[in-house]
């Protein structure tokens, strides 16, 4: 509970100002904590006469930290081939591991995936953990989550890195329920707090309107999942040294009650978003599902895949696995160019490390021009036809 | 077929700004709503039931306020309502949330499914289905985007994955997670909106779901926020200048050398 001492409360007010929940208020000369109060303690923070302070009872069930000890990355790999996210991961966990001064290991879970444990070795990894099985070869939230449950109470790591993918946002919260121990979602930033040595795992919330730095103080394994393309690879070193560790689990653990009858992938677009050089993004602004012709077409002059904003996702428009945001995908291509997108912050965290970013939109306030490269105020209809003509003419040159 | 749907009430997130002045969470006009993903699950929900029989239960774990979204979950179609509200539960991370929700669900007993949307708009975190799940033994599966045959004993569905989907067989009971493309949310019918004012809302309170203290709210949680602030962005801002057919020359020449 946030504790008010109104003794010591002078009603200033600065703790209301900065409340980013509207939780506290100043009433009748003393500050007063609302129901919306999440306890965050950024009030703490700002009270210039200490009369704010949030009572935290120490906890009951505690993990000995001190037996906890290594940096996993779980290695994500679907169809036979590695997800990029593990490779970023590794690049990520291997400065945490040397900060921590422990060893890197992968978890390697699936079927028929030779040469992936070599590979994750080439990126960074100190040992890969195998678990090579059929009842692994499809994705199911039963089996990979007893899985990397059992190796991780055998091997107690103290930090546990995995994809905030479709499938890493589907069994690691089982794993870290299993494991009784707290778990960030969707982290874009992560350090090793130097007093103790606590991971600090910063994240976006309220649809990338605030972020939030978040620790697991008393239990053990701290567990993260990462946005894709936000960390960097290593570069790959052929020669690089490490121990591949094949293990058997309990076959009764890899037995998923979900059965996996068929695998679909959709090819959606002839370029892969999310590891597209070149996104051209539609938003609100062309008007109607026509504007996206326009759109790919400008894309595929410039060889680049089609992008869209939650609202014209929303609309309708194009299909949700186009979407580019906080709740769609991140991208970080070497151009993007948002054309009738006025740039809802939501939008912003999922594009906004791009290399170049160009805007096109009608109107000059329009937020999307504050991260622009490059930013033309004018009408879509007209600017991005002109600009198709103009590739076009390149190409035949 | 008895369904349990956990609903949220949560800021409009969409129209959450940041004050560039004060770099504070402008609420000002910001309504509190169903999280539009549980707005999709309780449809499904009341779909299955109008196909096969059955009862929707909604269920909620919030403040006192949250009983007016109930209200409106009703008058699309649940037929009980249960509001699981203490002061108990304030400050409660996705571990405490999953365990105050397998508690109150243990008290409402026997079901088949449990349907949620796949993240709330506020958090993001898209853990508390796959959690609770965890904590009632069940099968989970996530990111659920069509429902194609649904028996007494087992449901087949296709889950959204990365780079396509997968068709799954599940076992009842069972928990899904549910995406937006599954279903089109109706809007409330006159009689659903008679029958959510007068229905009587289950409350139940911490002790109520026999809960353990220990594991409530702030206390039980095992992760703690230790700063909150604004995103940076990068502050480009760089204007092209001109008539339309210059500024398209102009970025023409930037972007050549690059491509």
């Amino acid at each position: 509970m946030l504790q008010i001492d109104i003794e010591a409360c002078i009603g200033c007010g600065v703790c209301e100002s900065t409340c980013t929940f509207g939780a506290i208020k100043v009433e009748g000369g003393i500050a007063v904590v609302g129901e919306t109060c999440t306890l965050c303690g950024s009030c703490v923070d700002v009270c210039e006469v200490g009369a704010l302070s949030i009572k935290r009872e120490e906890k009951t069930v505690q993990s000995n930290l001190a037996d906890w000890s290594g940096v996993w990355v779980y290695a994500e790999c679907r169809h036979g081939k590695l997800a990029p996210v593990a490779l970023e991961l590794l690049g990520a966990g291997r400065k945490l591991a040397e900060k921590r001064g422990v060893p890197l290991s992968a978890v390697l879970l699936g079927s028929k995936i030779e040469g992936m444990a070599e590979e994750l070795i080439a990126y960074g990894a100190d040992k890969v953990f195998v678990v090579d099985d059929p009842a692994l070869a499809s994705f199911t939230d039963d089996a990979y989550g007893n899985a990397l449950s059992a190796l991780a109470k055998k091997h107690k790591p103290e930090i546990i890195l995995a994809g905030a993918t479709a499938i890493g946002r589907s069994f690691i919260p089982r794993v870290a329920t299993t494991l009784a121990t707290g778990l960030t979602a969707d982290c874009t930033d992560l350090a090793i707090r130097d007093e103790d040595g606590a991971l600090l795992q910063t994240r976006p919330a309220f649809g990338g309107n605030i972020m939030a730095t978040i620790i697991c103080p008393h239990t053990r394994p701290q567990i993260s999942t990462v946005r894709p393309l936000v960390m960097k690879p290593l570069a790959r070193d052929a020669a690089r040294k490490g121990e591949i560790i094949t293990m058997n689990l309990d076959p009764a653990l890899l037995k998923p009650r979900v059965k996996v009858l068929e695998s679909v992938v959709e090819d959606l677009d002839r370029v892969n978003l999310s590891e597209a050089d070149i996104v051209v993004a539609g938003g609100r602004g062309l008007e109607n599902e026509k504007g996206f012709a326009m759109i790919r077409e400008l894309a595929d002059v410039l060889g680049g895949a089609v992008a869209a904003s939650r609202a014209a996702v929303d609309s309708g428009w194009i299909p949700y696995p186009h979407q580019v945001g906080q709740t769609g995908k991140t991208v970080a291509p070497k151009i993007y160019i948002a054309c009738g997108i006025s740039g809802a912050i939501q939008h912003l965290v999922g594009m906004q490390s791009a290399d170049t970013i160009i805007a096109i939109n009608r109107d000059a306030d329009a937020p999307i021009f504050d991260v622009a490269t490059y930013g033309i105020v004018g009408d879509v209809f007209e600017i991005v036809p002109m600009l198709i003509a103009k590739f076009k003419d390149r190409k035949c040159a | 077929m008895k369904i349990i749907v956990c609903v949220k009430q949560v800021p409009d997130a969409k129209d959450v700004r940041l004050d560039p002045k004060t770099n504070t969470l402008s609420r000002e006009g910001v309504q509190a709503i169903m999280n539009p993903y549980d707005r999709h699950a309780l449809e499904e929900a009341v779909r299955l039931k109008e196909q096969h029989g059955g009862t929707v239960t909604v269920l909620s774990m919030g403040p006192p306020q949250a009983e007016e979204m109930l209200r409106e979950a009703v008058s699309c179609g649940a037929d009980e309502a249960v509001l699981v509200s203490d002061r108990a539960f304030a400050g409660a991370d996705t571990w405490a949330t999953t365990y105050t929700l397998a508690m109150a669900i243990k008290k409402i007993d026997d079901f088949d499914l449990i349907l949620c949307g796949k993240q709330a708009i506020d958090g993001d975190t898209a853990q508390v289905g796959p959690g609770l799940a965890e904590r009632l033994d069940i099968p989970f599966v996530a990111y659920v985007r069509k429902i194609n045959d649904c028996t007494a004993s087992t449901i087949r569905a296709e889950r959204l994955m990365d780079d396509g989907y997968d068709l799954v067989e599940v076992p009842l009971p069972a928990l899904f997670t549910v995406v937006k493309e599954i279903n089109e949310p109706r809007i409330p019918s006159l009689k659903g909106k008679m029958k959510a004012k007068k229905i009587d809302i289950t409350k139940l309170t911490a002790v109520d779901i026999e809960a353990d203290l220990e594991q409530l709210g702030l206390k039980g949680s095992t992760t703690q926020v230790v700063k909150v602030f604004s995103p940076e962005l990068r502050g480009e801002r760089s204007m092209l200048a001109g008539t339309a057919s210059e500024q398209v020359a102009q970025l023409y020449a930037k972007l050549s050398p690059l491509l």
